[in-house]
């Protein structure tokens, strides 16, 4: 058998958490792009609107509201 | 050592909750457009202001337009949901990537959908008074808001009392916490009911129960194959194949 680099002792190891600063910077990117997303899908031209006009609302209609959102 | 990187993580996250958008579309499509129709055919016979032409046509809005909106909803989750999962990692408990991504997704159904849902059903076109939508968006954001951070704090409470209760006691206490919390915010959050006069009951029993089953939908496929995918990720890290450390 090839040397491992795990112990053979850990079978089952416990798992190292995941730094936090490791994490902080995709939160943050991804958060924001999330967010924004939602918002076209979840609001927009609903009860606020940046786009003039009803097309996004439209467009996404069925699917805002058979997600939950609010929309009329 | 663990091997997972966010990076990966949230590549996976994305794709699983694509992978779910699209079975959740296929729930939205066949059991959601039916009461969708049907309200518009309500509306329709009741109003005359909707006279008009329609910027984007029926048709549309419930394939091409539905479909945007459910598989961008996945993608979006499916990030968010990955990352929360790298938080809970390790942290939560002694649990594996796989189970830990069926308790965050099992979570993020709850907390994201279940409970704001029990204060403010989602309705059908022709429910809804439009001159209190900016306040009912408003307040439906907020009660998903307060929803997730209550559970993030009945989380930490929870690792609290586990030193003292005990895993089992500790998971309980933590829950009637969550539970009370998500009460007082229903008792003083104001509600709506808008309901126009002779709307079927049955239209919004059944749209509400589609969307219900669109979002179990979305979350379980979510859960399962971001859990496949992490655990797969997990084992491939740990394998020997993978190039030791320099040290």
């Amino acid at each position: 058998m090839a040397h491992s680099t795990v112990p053979a002792t850990a079978a089952t190891p416990a798992i190292t958490p995941l730094s936090l600063k490791e994490i902080a910077p995709w939160a943050v990117f991804t958060a924001l792009l999330a967010l924004i997303l939602l918002y076209f899908v979840g609001a927009e031209q609903g009860a606020v609107s940046l786009v003039a006009g009803e097309t996004v609302h439209e467009w996404v209609h069925d699917g805002r509201h058979l997600l939950g959102f609010p929309c009329h | 050592m663990n091997s997972i990187s966010v990076r990966a993580l949230l590549v996976r996250g994305m794709l699983a909750g694509l992978i779910a958008g699209a079975a959740a579309f296929l729930v939205a499509y066949f059991i959601g457009e039916g009461p969708v129709d049907a309200a518009i055919a309500f509306e329709e016979s009741h109003s005359h202001e909707h006279g008009g032409e329609e910027l984007v046509s029926r048709a549309v809005q419930s394939t091409a337009g539905l479909a945007t909106g459910v598989l961008l909803f996945g993608v979006a989750v499916g990030g968010l949901t990955a990352l929360a999962h790298c938080v809970a990692l390790g942290r939560v408990g002694r649990f594996g990537p796989r189970a830990t991504a069926a308790l965050v997704s099992l979570g993020g159904l709850l907390t994201v959908y279940v409970v704001p849902y029990l204060k403010y059903p989602p309705n059908p076109p022709a429910v809804g008074d439009p001159d209190t939508i900016g306040q009912r968006t408003g307040l439906y954001f907020l009660m998903v808001a307060l929803s997730v951070l209550l559970a993030v704090a009945a989380v930490i409470l929870g690792k609290r009392l586990a030193a003292r209760l005990g895993n089992w006691n500790a998971t309980v206490a933590a829950s009637a916490a969550f539970v009370l919390a998500v009460g007082l915010a229903f008792a003083f959050l104001p509600s709506f009911d808008e309901v126009p006069k002779g709307f079927p009951a049955a239209v919004v029993w059944e749209f509400r129960l589609a969307t219900l089953a669109l979002q179990t939908t979305l979350w379980t496929v979510f859960g399962l194959v971001f859990g496949h995918l992490a655990e797969r990720l997990h084992t491939a890290g740990a394998s020997p194949r993978r190039v030791p450390a320099a040290v």
